[in-house]
């Protein structure tokens, strides 16, 4: 639970002494849900106008800048707009599995945001099976987007379904190996103590070269765990239309659009967190005020979403079957060598730590 | 359960996927009928005539000088060259010989026009195989070009500026440094060009060894322009025979024997830089004269048969004027570059990825109203 910020301290204080424990319990969680939705839909919006200023700065263009102070009210217009269009969809669809989809794939990248540490104590749940819990959800999203392309009957949707879903459980093994290698340092899968294991350095630089192999491979994997370029086959709009959403208008469609955003920026908070020692500064220079710690896990994590984008940016597309021989033949051979290169380094305590 | 049964319940299914006539790669209205087996291309069918507005049929009724109009919403990105075809044709027919600083000119300004086209191919390109930042470079390079073009006639795009027997106006004073300009630009841009997407190795990965066409299968299909020469075949009729100026300059037919994707690409941007070459060795001496020479307020052709060939940015554009001596032809023959190339798609396209598909057909570079007239 948030305990350290002092005014959810006396909240939490408050709603057990003047209730039973149970009814606070429950009540407590209504509130977290509700602020963790808000931050859910504010990181959304606030990345997809990064994403729109980072591409036209890319693409010698201004970006958004006209609704409000440089454009900052752009996306909420944009929601709004969404929110007020009719929902059309295919006569012929399978409406409960169609109307179901985006749910699973937004339900998922929340439920993923809920163990993320963003400071000492600002974590909803800290599991102690946080990293499994993280690669499990985020396999689930998938569902969501093949079910969505297999139900609104459209030939085109059906294609980028099935591509998104071959790309995903491949990308899986990856991102799981490669956290695995990580995990050979920190000896836990809970997500406090990797951060706590990382006060003596962060592991990118105690596990250095298998750790930067591990992140390069995570970094890849990551992107296409999201469906974003260069492996946006499940889209690929020159060649699919739209793919897997093809069929969706207004706020299903946007349900969508915000959770890959949400999405990159959980990849990009799983890095933080695993490879760059999450909310710790750098050499500890602001240890002593806690709360300084979100903005150095912000900072981190909007580092890596922009590499992100910045691929996204610059990449050709790869083909489908390229795309799957990258990860059965390159990225999973390297993935496993590198993980008994790391296990070998551990056992002989040749990690670097200050 | 036995094995026969199996086998029915696992059967793979060839479907049918409309591509088009609205669809991102088809660049237009073109209709693709695909059949496909999973991920895999097993035919592709064009469907044709979402844009056809009759411009042949229409040429029969129009004078002369307003065929050349028409031409303009043909190959609208080498507007400039389809112009220029017909009033060659139409100045052979009457035997008219046009002053040096017009044929200049013209080639000239077909060159810029051939730059620009190849500018926004290129941006499209890299949009087709996903990379969607080149589409705004592509545009950024084209922009300059469009504004001399508009200086130097009023018109970005559908320009217009040939007219039987020279030019509608003589060129802008700016127009020389303009031009000289833009090539300082764009020397320094093309290399850029090179270094997003030519090096890219999942671009390479795309396009090498994709679509293959063979030189012999080049010259059945009649395939010309930058397709034709990717596969080796000879077909530039700037150099087989040359018209305007350009048997005054020197310059290299860009020429590949790979035939692929790739060898198609690296022939466009090669043909950029010859293009550069062209103007810059005739924008420093364009001739004194006048830029028009006069004729007939109505135009008659002698009775009789007439072609001519061009280069346009897409390949070879014929133009066959039937005349029995009136005002307007008897019968006006386009014979469009875009066509042919688009009728070999389904040669080179079989056996590949919907990916590969689209990336090919990037390559021929297609222009619908150009195949549809």
């Amino acid at each position: 639970m948030i305990r350290a910020l002092s005014i959810t301290r006396s909240i939490h204080d408050w709603l057990y002494s003047s209730m039973s424990e149970n009814m606070a319990y429950f009540i407590e969680m209504v509130l977290i849900a509700i602020v963790y939705l808000a931050i859910f839909a504010v990181a959304g919006l606030f990345l997809v106008l990064i994403e729109r200023r980072v591409a036209a700065w890319f693409q010698l263009r201004i970006g958004p800048n006209r609704v409000g102070f440089q454009g900052l009210l752009q996306t909420m217009a944009d929601a709004l707009k969404l929110l007020s269009k009719e929902l059309t969809g295919t006569e012929k669809a399978d409406k409960f599995l169609y109307n179901l989809a985006p749910y699973f794939v937004i339900i998922t990248a929340l439920m993923a945001l809920a163990v993320i540490p963003f400071t000492q104590d600002f974590q909803a749940f800290d599991i102690n099976i946080g990293i499994l819990f993280l690669i499990a959800i985020s396999s689930i999203g998938v569902i969501g987007i093949l079910l969505g392309g297999w139900s609104s009957n459209n030939k085109f949707a059906l294609i980028g379904a099935m591509r998104s879903g071959v790309q995903t459980i491949s990308y899986e093994l990856s991102i799981g190996l490669s956290l695995l290698t990580m995990i050979l340092i920190t000896g836990s899968l809970q997500l406090s103590e990797i951060v706590e294991v990382q006060k003596s350095g962060w592991l990118i630089v105690q596990g250095h070269i298998p750790a930067i192999i591990a992140f390069m491979i995570y970094m890849i994997a990551g992107t296409a765990e999201t469906n974003r370029a260069p492996f946006d086959m499940a889209e690929a709009e020159s060649e699919l239309g739209a793919g897997f959403h093809t069929e969706y208008s207004g706020m299903k469609f946007a349900y969508f659009f915000l959770a890959e955003f949400i999405n990159m920026f959980i990849i990009a908070a799983i890095a933080t967190t695993v490879f760059f020692g999450a909310w710790l500064s750098p050499f500890g220079i602001t240890e002593s005020i806690p709360i300084l710690g979100v903005f150095w896990f912000l900072a981190k994590a909007m580092v890596l979403v922009f590499l992100m984008m910045w691929f996204r940016w610059t990449f050709p597309r790869l083909r489908v079957d390229q795309l799957l021989t990258l990860e059965w033949k390159y990225l999973l051979p390297l993935n496993l060598m590198n993980i008994v290169i790391m296990a070998l380094i551990v056992w002989l305590n040749l990690t670097i730590q200050f | 359960m036995d094995t026969t049964t199996i086998e029915t319940n696992f059967r793979s299914e060839e479907y049918f996927i409309n591509m088009g006539p609205q669809h991102p790669a088809t660049h237009g209205v073109l209709r693709l009928l695909l059949t496909i087996d999973g991920e895999i291309i097993k035919k592709v069918e064009p469907d044709l005539g979402y844009i056809h507005r009759s411009i042949e049929k229409m040429c029969e009724r129009d004078t002369y000088q307003q065929i050349v109009h028409l031409t303009d919403r043909m190959d609208y990105l080498s507007s400039n060259i389809n112009n220029e075809a017909v009033c060659l044709t139409v100045e052979n027919a009457l035997e008219l010989e046009v002053p040096d600083r017009v044929k200049v000119i013209r080639t000239i300004i077909g060159e810029l026009t051939r730059i620009s086209s190849h500018c926004l191919w290129w941006g499209v390109m890299g949009m087709d195989v996903g990379a969607l930042t080149t589409y705004f470079y592509g545009f950024r390079d084209r922009e300059l070009i469009n504004d001399i073009f508009e200086e130097t006639c009023g018109a970005r795009l559908t320009m217009n500026y040939n007219v039987p027997g020279g030019l509608m106006f003589d060129i802008h004073p700016n127009f020389v440094k303009r031009t000289k300009d833009f090539i300082a630009h764009f020397k320094t841009k093309l290399p850029e060009y090179d270094k997003l997407l030519t090096h890219n190795v999942i671009f390479q990965k795309r396009t090498k060894g994709i679509g293959i066409l063979t030189k012999e299968d080049a010259i059945s299909f009649g395939a010309s322009g930058p397709v034709g020469r990717a596969s080796g075949y000879s077909c530039d009729v700037r150099k087989h025979h040359p018209y305007s100026a350009l048997d005054k300059v020197k310059f290299q037919e860009a020429l590949k024997t790979e035939g692929d994707t790739y060898a198609r690409y690296l022939v466009r941007i090669q043909e950029m830089w010859e293009s550069l070459s062209i103007i810059e060795q005739l924008i420093d001496n364009i001739p004194e004269g006048e830029y028009r020479v006069a004729t007939n307020a109505v135009i008659k052709l002698p009775k009789g048969e007439f072609y001519q060939r061009v280069e346009t940015a897409r390949g070879e554009l014929g133009v066959y004027i039937i005349s029995d001596g009136v005002k307007s032809p008897y019968r006006l023959k386009f014979r469009s570059p875009g066509f042919s190339n688009l009728s070999l798609l389904n040669h080179i396209a079989v056996g590949g990825k919907i990916g590969d598909l689209v990336a090919t057909m990037a390559t021929l570079d297609l222009v619908i109203p150009d195949i549809d007239r």
